[in-house]
């Protein structure tokens, strides 16, 4: 199949950016998203021209590094799937596709389509994580943990950070990637202690941030790749709610 | 005929306590000695690698109060490669009293290993593996859990117990996640430093120590000297050397091969595992290989069509014209034999022409079987994720019809060389997780790389480091050495950018892999070891004669990131053909097809081979020196999965 492509580049974070227009040629409908761009940008090295810069490492949908504003939509608009995972099968031969990076203020862009996410692992650091030094736990069976609350842990533990929940939200809020984590830990008998200053901690670095508030249009799990229920922003509001009492 | 390298003085681990192999553990960690806690903070540690093994020793050496500096390429330490493990983790909990304890599986690791690992390295790992469990459960990683609310656990290939914890199809990642939590809460803490998109280019070593890094900030170029007390390495597995694997697209060798170039030792490079379930080639523009977890082998069945050359569908060849091979040759085991008795078998019935799907580079995996004894509801609560992630790469449904896969590098068990401590031949340069070579022998068994990256990372390195500190301090660092290393990186990247060819460097991996798959893979013998080992020279003189690399030193410049990898790719890939060439024998995952039994099975030969092969750097070609291995527990015998 043949393609045109319309991508963001962007020298730095500085420069005002713009949109460029390349064709590809014989692309194979096997072939993945990234690969198809692997090609364009071998071309562009032999030809003395600046790739295009993106960011990706796994390529099989779960470290979080790639993600890209395919036609519009965060990822693409194959439901549940990553970048790296989207294939060629699923466009038309000669069509026309726009690709951007994320945008949002707390996501500045760094290069083309590679921007800043730092400020997740700083709603991580807020308060992100149970209180355990390394060799101190209990045998694992002291404490049983019902099924069910595992599992619905496990479901919000799935969060890969990459950004498309803000990317897609109109709002820019991070609440999806912040409520992931703070369900998935306060499911559990072990997240309970912290559970209120954990609450707390996160969703005022999330505010800090420069995040948008929530006002529930939903556009963030309609693209996550993992599927996060957007109830757990409820959970969220509720344990922000507790812990200020 | 040329050897390619000389022979030196053998080497030894001295650090591992003699007497009762229950007790080496104990004695060591009573003997090392203690670094006083108001000095901790005044001890720097340079840390390189968040995945598991760096991410939880950095947060543990964090916890403890040294003062540490944190490096990853990515631009989060949640994104280290451990991400990806899918599987599971061993532990002897022995919760299921199916008869597992610590030294059954410290026996099946050793057996696993084809006897060429060392006794007590393993020992160790079995010991802690029940430690590691407790610490991510209370961390709040999310085991699969029964009813009941304990924790549910499955088999995985080379044991008989079910010991393998899991989380879903996204072990790695709760694992990982539950690391990088621990070293965020440092990181706020103020412990540890975090720098991410830094590329470690080169080791600093001064008066015979480490001592510090050449770190590339990714995002504007500039040469960073880092200086620290100690270094650890946590840079995970070097499987890209073969430019196709189930690894991540940004592992690589540039670490651990630049601190081979300052000293240390690297061992049984040619280790490699290839993994038996993968999803096969499409085509080649392939940029990487995706993995089918093992565990989908407790209920998938592998076939191929009895007659070479049987073209027809899965689903219109009768039962008895399948061959379901793995049961047919190893009925003990069947479908749960190790990873390389997986692999070759499955390489042996595709070269007798009974491969399936494009090229008859496949065999299935069925599962039509287990969706009638379970209902299809249950196969997808256990394999949904797997099932869907095939599905979207390959466009076909492993519901209605079998996966077809085929084996792919996964993982190398070779690495640097350390002792019982993690300490390399470089004093003060320790190396942790599938970096170092520790404890797999010539094969890693599923599920054992989690355990082994968090063994060493929560447990063994932050008291064996201690030791190494403690005995300090070490005096000031030589200005010329940090200098000269600085100099060194800088040169190589001016070199890399000044050849201005003709190939991108992705052009020459991908040939650089494709030889070290056909030559260097599966099966080798000493026509293709010799092949390669012409044929490697050739291909990195034309590498730097005729490489391209577009844009400056001083911006993000992804096109320099990836050179700059491959370049030490071709380095370690003659080290390895090397390595693979001397080892006349077969052993685990490295078959030298002149080396097998009557049955096609690897053979050893213990009187010539059983040594760790520690290979040292020189200009005029390595330098092998052998740690000779003992067994003094587990009976040395021919492996039998039958
Ligand atoms: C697809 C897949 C599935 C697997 N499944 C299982 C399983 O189920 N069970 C199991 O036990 N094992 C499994 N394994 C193996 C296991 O995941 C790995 O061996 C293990 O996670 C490696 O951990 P690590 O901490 O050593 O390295 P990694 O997790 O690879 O981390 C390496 C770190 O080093 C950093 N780094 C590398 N080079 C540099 C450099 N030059 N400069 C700066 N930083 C650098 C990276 O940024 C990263 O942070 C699997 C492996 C793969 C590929």
């Amino acid at each position: 199949m043949n393609l045109t492509l319309k991508v963001w580049r962007q020298k730095g974070p500085q420069d005002k950016g713009r949109m460029v227009t390349y064709r590809v040629e014989d692309v194979s409908p096997d072939m993945s998203f990234l690969e198809m761009l692997d090609v364009l940008n071998e071309r562009l090295i032999l030809e003395g021209d600046d790739p295009i810069a993106f960011d990706h490492d796994c390529r099989e949908g779960i470290c979080g590094m790639c993600g890209m504003v395919i036609n519009g939509v965060a990822h693409g608009e194959q439901v549940a799937t990553t970048t790296c995972q989207l294939h060629m099968r699923h466009f038309e031969d000669d069509a026309v596709i726009t690709i951007e990076p994320w945008r949002a203020a707390p996501f500045p862009v760094v290069k083309d389509l590679v921007v800043d996410r730092s400020a997740f692992d700083r709603i991580i650091q807020a308060g992100g994580f149970i209180s355990v030094p390394a060799g101190s736990a209990p045998d694992a069976h002291s404490v049983p943990v019902k099924k069910v609350d595992a599992d619905a842990a496990f479901d919000a533990a799935t969060c890969i950070g990459c950004g498309a929940c803000v990317a897609a939200c109109p709002n820019g809020s991070a609440s999806l990637f912040t409520a992931a984590k703070i369900t998935h830990l306060s499911l559990l008998p072990q997240g309970q202690p912290e559970r209120d200053s954990r609450a707390r901690a996160m969703v005022e670095q999330m505010d800090a941030e420069g995040f948008g508030g929530c006002t529930n249009t939903g556009e963030c799990t309609a693209v996550c790749p993992k599927g996060i229920p957007l109830d757990t922003i409820a959970q969220m509001n509720r344990d922000y709610l507790r812990a200020s009492k | 005929m040329n050897k390619h390298y000389t022979e030196g003085e053998p080497i030894r681990d001295t650090k591992a306590p003699a007497g009762p192999i229950e007790e080496r553990w104990e004695k060591r960690k009573f003997s090392a000695k203690l670094v006083n806690p108001a000095n901790k903070r005044k001890m720097h540690v340079i840390v390189v690698g968040t995945g598991l093994a760096g991410g939880s020793a950095a947060a543990t050496l964090g916890e403890l109060g040294y003062n540490v500096t944190s490096f990853c390429y990515q631009d989060s330490p949640r994104r280290a490669h451990s991400i990806a493990a899918q599987g599971g983790i061993n532990a002897a909990k022995n919760y299921r009293g199916d008869g597992d304890s610590i030294y059954r599986l410290f026996y099946d690791t050793v057996k696993g290993g084809d006897f060429r690992a060392r006794e007590s390295n393993v020992y160790r790992l079995a010991q802690v593996s029940v430690n590691i469990i407790d610490q991510a459960v209370a961390q709040g990683v999310p085991f699969a859990r029964e009813y009941g609310g304990l924790l549910d656990t499955r088999s995985f290939g080379g044991a008989q117990v079910s010991r393998t914890f899991y989380a879903r199809g996204q072990t790695g990642q709760q694992l990982l996640l539950g690391a990088y939590q621990a070293l965020e809460r440092q990181i706020a803490a103020g412990t540890v430093k975090m720098n991410t998109r830094h590329e470690m280019l080169d080791v600093i070593v001064s008066d015979g120590r480490a001592r510090g890094v050449i770190v590339r900030d990714m995002v504007t170029g500039e040469i960073e000297r880092h200086l620290a007390d100690a270094v650890v390495l946590a840079t995970g597995g070097y499987g890209n050397v073969f430019f196709l694997s189930t690894n991540a697209k940004g592992c690589n060798t540039t670490a651990i091969w630049r601190a081979h170039r300052r000293g240390a030792m690297f061992a049984n490079p040619c280790y490699t595992q290839i993994h038996p379930t993968c999803i096969p080639v499409s085509g080649d523009y392939q940029s990487k290989l995706t993995l089918m977890s093992e565990s989908l082998r407790n209920d998938g069945r592998v076939w191929v069509p009895v007659k070479a050359g049987d073209t027809r569908p899965a689903s219109e060849i009768p039962e008895e014209e399948r061959d379901y091979y793995l049961e047919r040759i190893y009925p003990a085991f069947g479908n749960l034999v190790p990873r390389d008795i997986a692999s070759r078998a499955a390489k042996n019935v595709c070269d007798e022409g009974r491969g399936v799907g494009p090229g008859g580079l496949g065999v299935y995996l069925d599962f039509a079987d287990a969706i009638r004894r379970l209902g299809r509801e249950a196969v997808e609560k256990k394999y949904g994720n797997l099932f869907e992630m095939y599905e979207r790469i390959t466009g076909e449904d492993p519901y209605s019809q079998p996966m077809r896969i085929y084996p792919a590098v996964h993982y190398t068990m070779g690495g640097l060389w350390v002792d019982y401590d993690l300490q390399s031949t470089i004093p003060g340069l320790f190396v942790v997780g599938e970096a170092n070579f520790s404890d797999h022998g010539a094969n890693r068994l599923g599920a054992s790389a989690l355990m082994q990256g968090l063994a060493d990372g929560y447990f063994v390195l932050p008291t064996t480091i201690g030791d190494y500190l403690a005995n300090g301090p070490y005096g000031e660092v030589d200005d010329g050495a940090v200098a000269e290393a600085e100099a060194a990186v800088q040169s190589k990247i001016e070199r890399l950018l000044s050849v201005n060819g003709t190939r991108t460097a992705d052009s020459y991996h991908r040939e650089l892999g494709k030889l070290m798959w056909d030559y260097c893979g599966m099966e080798r013998t000493e026509e293709s070891l010799r092949k390669a080992l012409e044929r490697i020279p050739e291909l990195r003189e034309e590498f730097w004669q005729n490489v391209k690399v577009s844009g400056t030193a001083d911006e993000l410049n992804q096109a320099l990131e990836r050179a700059g990898r491959v370049a030490d790719f071709f380095d370690l890939a003659e080290l390895m053909c090397i390595d693979a060439l001397h080892r006349t024998e077969s052993c685990g995952g490295h078959f030298r097809a002149e080396s097998q039994d009557a049955d096609g099975e690897a053979l050893r030969d213990d009187e010539n081979f059983a040594y760790v092969a520690a290979w040292e750097y020189g200009e005029q070609g390595p330098v092998l020196h052998k740690e000779a291995l003992e067994y003094e527990y587990v009976k040395m015998s021919q492996r039998s999965y039958k």
